[in-house]
């Protein structure tokens, strides 16, 4: 079968400067272990894990360090063999702080036992599989962080006929995704037919955008005999096609409904390197303790993709790849578009750190932000078609019930129309507020 | 690291477009024009616009600065405004006519309402039809520039092609000239009477399609305008041929093309949803005609738009996009 084209066009979207170059051609290395790792609790969406070592304990490595603290959580792993030092609280790459483990490594890297690899996965049943992945502690590894095995055990009401492999990687800079896709297509692949046991799904679509054609010809090669409906879709490059909501629109002409998920449409979307996750913990039974996360931007003196454990400074991973040069304005936790700012080096990569951007002075510039000049730009670019004009200016004026009557709680925070706007009004930063303001309210009205 | 980097929301990028930039560019998209008025009508031109241009940046920044607002004039709307006002004068208007339409249209009706991105009226209109209202004879007095036949009558009782065609109309119940290719060539390249601004529709065109270029206009409005004008006035033309000019002279004669490119598609009162676009600017052209034909004025384009400028809100609220996403739910 060959590689076919999205049939449908998603809203809205923009076409920032790529900046892909800088590491894509770089393949992926793997980092040495730094002299100490900060693992945090909330790697995921959902509740952080409760920790299960205290200060003084040796761990090893892919030993549960972290419990999952309910359904919409996931276990954590000591990403190599050492000493516990610490258990506090430090501050996560979003901003609020959640209980984090420090690691001195040992050096061994000695695992864990009970590792028990399973090559013959297709006698698995679906809940063994979802199983296999709760222990590994897999969560989507693309951006929000979504437990994946809270994702492959769907409601017996709902029924999943189609799996889509993410691997569009729309956000400016990184190349994680890339790497893995031309590095390990086999693997991703059979990671995929693993998943698509698990919810019973019968196609398979991998979503590349069309300015990767290495990674479409590496994943169009791939495919397995045995799968039966498996394709590679190419999307046209646009941001946001790696939005979930729009890649499944793009490829399938389904509407996710508002408020809804993916299987509301019959749909689970996962991205390809927490498919490359998924076949780790089943067919070698490892649990998630490391990953690739892209180190990029002009002050990084040699940018790369770089396997490294969980827990790995920012500053351990820059120096890795050669240190800096010149004034840092920005550092990001993430690409571009949808990152977090920090305000310096000291966090340490989670299961979502999908990349480490640095910026200098001539990437960043400070506006003022004016009055709204009703140009339509962001009406235009919104790909929930969203009216972030007048949104943002009820959100201005604290009127949130009207905000809510006018979606603001289906905003993706994707950026685009901040991008887009001549007057520079921070757009994205109003909607984030009016949303925790309006969960606020409903919370307040449950109670 | 010494220095502690910036935080800041997302996004971290940006497209580089901003207010100042749309600002040149249409004043840019607007030199063709102006050298069009100022070879049709020499030193009135330069007088108008440049007394027009400096009356309004003055009375933006004097009015900000007595307002207490921190922004300047830079963004440049002050000066998009003095030309546009500029353009909807005759030629032989007196500077202090002009000097006073241009106040009013930045401080009435531009920093009274909050200034840039909250005036519901497109200042220069509002200028203009003040101007309309307070000094009816001379905003419509129209000098002979050696204008050749039909579009001029005489030396002394001058009008423009669509005040000709009104009076005729009403004393003859003819039409006084016909529409052939001479007189729509005549129109094209600005060879009439008229506001300074108005006379050539190739130079406003070829403004617009650099604004299009630009992204600085859509294709909305301008062709939502002339194709209703169009349909309409090819209703009326059919429907009575003696009493009604085809099409293509309602496109090319009055304040039309300057109207549907400049002026109906100022982002500010216009609306933001494309379907919105289609429908401001059709409405803008169904008002236009109805003046045109029935009303008082000889031409309606001012009038046609300050009045759709009044519904954009309504426009935008009717008109918001379906939320990708506002489907039923099928299953849980």
């Amino acid at each position: 079968m060959g590689a076919s084209t999205a049939n449908f066009r998603a809203p809205g979207g923009i076409h920032p400067a790529y900046h892909k170059d800088l590491a894509a051609e770089q393949p992926i290395a793997e980092m040495p272990l730094p002299a100490m790792l900060v693992v945090s609790m909330s790697q995921h969406l959902g509740k952080p894990a409760e920790p299960t070592v205290k200060k003084g304990d040796t761990v090893l490595r892919g030993q549960v360090i972290g419990e999952a603290a309910g359904f919409i959580s996931a276990a954590v792993h000591a990403p190599t063999s050492g000493t516990v030092k610490l258990v506090a609280a430090v501050a996560t790459a979003a901003g609020p702080r959640a209980t984090a483990i420090t690691i001195v490594p040992d050096g061994e890297d000695t695992w864990v036992e009970g590792i028990t690899p399973c090559p013959g996965w297709q006698t698995l049943d679906k809940k063994a599989i979802a199983e296999k992945i709760a222990a590994a502690g897999i969560t989507g590894m693309g951006g929000a962080g979504f437990p994946t095995h809270v994702k492959v055990s769907p409601p017996p009401e709902a029924e999943i006929d189609t799996l889509i492999l993410n691997g569009a990687e729309c956000e400016p800079y990184l190349t994680a995704d890339y790497r893995l896709m031309i590095e390990h297509a086999a693997r991703i692949w059979e990671g995929a037919l693993i998943i698509a046991k698990a919810l019973e799904a019968t196609t398979i679509r991998v979503a590349i955008e069309d300015n990767k054609p290495q990674a479409i010809a590496a994943m169009q090669d791939a495919i397995p005999a045995e799968a039966k409906d498996a394709q590679v879709v190419v999307l046209k490059t646009e941001y946001p096609q790696g939005a979930e909501k729009q890649q499944i629109f793009a490829i399938t002409g389904r509407e996710v409904p508002c408020g809804g998920l993916p299987l509301n449409v019959g749909i689970v979307v996962e991205n390809v390197g927490t498919t490359l996750a998924v076949w780790e913990a089943v067919v070698n039974g490892l649990p998630l303790t490391e990953r690739v996360t892209t180190v990029t931007g002009g002050p990084i003196a040699t940018p790369g993709n770089v396997k490294a454990r969980l827990g790995t400074s920012y500053a351990d991973l820059v120096e890795f790849c050669g240190g800096t040069s010149g004034t840092i304005s920005k550092i990001i936790s993430g690409g571009p578009m949808m990152g977090f700012a920090q305000p310096d080096l000291a966090c340490g990569t989670t299961k979502t750190t999908s990349g480490l951007l640095l910026l200098g002075p001539d990437a960043v510039q400070a506006y003022e932000s004016m009055p709204c000049i009703s140009c339509g730009r962001c009406v235009g670019v919104c790909p929930m078609k969203l009216m972030p004009n007048e949104l943002s200016q009820f959100l201005e004026a604290e009127d949130y019930e009207t905000a809510e009557a006018y979606n603001v709680m289906d905003c993706i925070e994707c950026g685009c129309c901040a991008f887009e706007c001549p007057a520079h009004r921070p757009l994205v930063q109003h909607m984030r507020r009016g949303k925790a303001q309006v969960m606020l309210i409903r919370r307040k009205q449950a109670s | 690291m010494s220095e502690l980097a910036i935080v800041s929301s997302s996004p971290h990028a940006h497209s580089g477009s901003s207010v100042q930039r749309i600002m040149l560019d249409v004043i840019i998209a607007l030199v063709p024009a102006m050298a069009a008025a100022t070879y049709a009508f020499g030193w009135d031109a330069i007088r108008l616009i440049s007394a027009c241009v400096l009356a309004c940046v003055a009375s933006e920044g004097v009015s900000r600065k007595w307002m207490g607002r921190d922004l300047g004039v830079e963004d440049l709307s002050a000066v998009i405004t003095g030309i546009l006002l500029a353009f909807n004068l005759p030629p032989s208007l007196p500077t202090w006519m002009a000097v006073v339409g241009s106040v009013f249209a930045i401080v009435i009706c531009k920093q009274l309402f909050g200034g840039i991105g909250y005036n519901p009226f497109n200042p220069a209109l509002a200028g203009r039809v003040m101007l309309l209202i307070s000094f009816p004879v001379f905003m419509t007095t129209w000098s002979t520039w050696g204008i050749p036949a039909p579009l001029a009558v005489d030396a002394i009782t001058t009008a423009t092609p669509l005040g000709l065609v009104k009076t005729a109309i009403a004393t003859t119940g003819e039409l006084p000239f016909t529409f052939n290719g001479a007189t729509a060539l005549q129109l094209f390249v600005g060879n009439q009477n008229g506001c300074i601004g108005e006379v050539s529709a190739a130079a406003l065109l070829l403004g617009g399609l650099y604004m299009l270029v630009r992204r600085c206009i859509s294709w909305h409005i301008p062709v939502a305008y002339l194709g209703t004008v169009t349909l309409f006035s090819a209703i009326l033309w059919l429907h009575h041929p003696q009493q009604n000019l085809n099409p293509g002279f309602h496109l090319l004669a009055g304040g039309l093309m300057l109207g549907a490119i400049f002026m109906a598609t100022d982002m500010v009162t216009s609306p933001v949803t494309k379907r919105g676009m289609l429908v401001f600017g059709a409405g803008c052209g169904l008002l236009t005609m109805l003046v045109r034909k029935w009303g008082g004025y000889p031409e309606g384009v001012s009038f046609a738009i300050l009045l759709m400028n009044a519904v954009t809100p309504l426009i935008n609220r009717a008109t918001r996009p379906r939320v990708f996403g506002a489907v039923k739910k099928k299953k849980a």
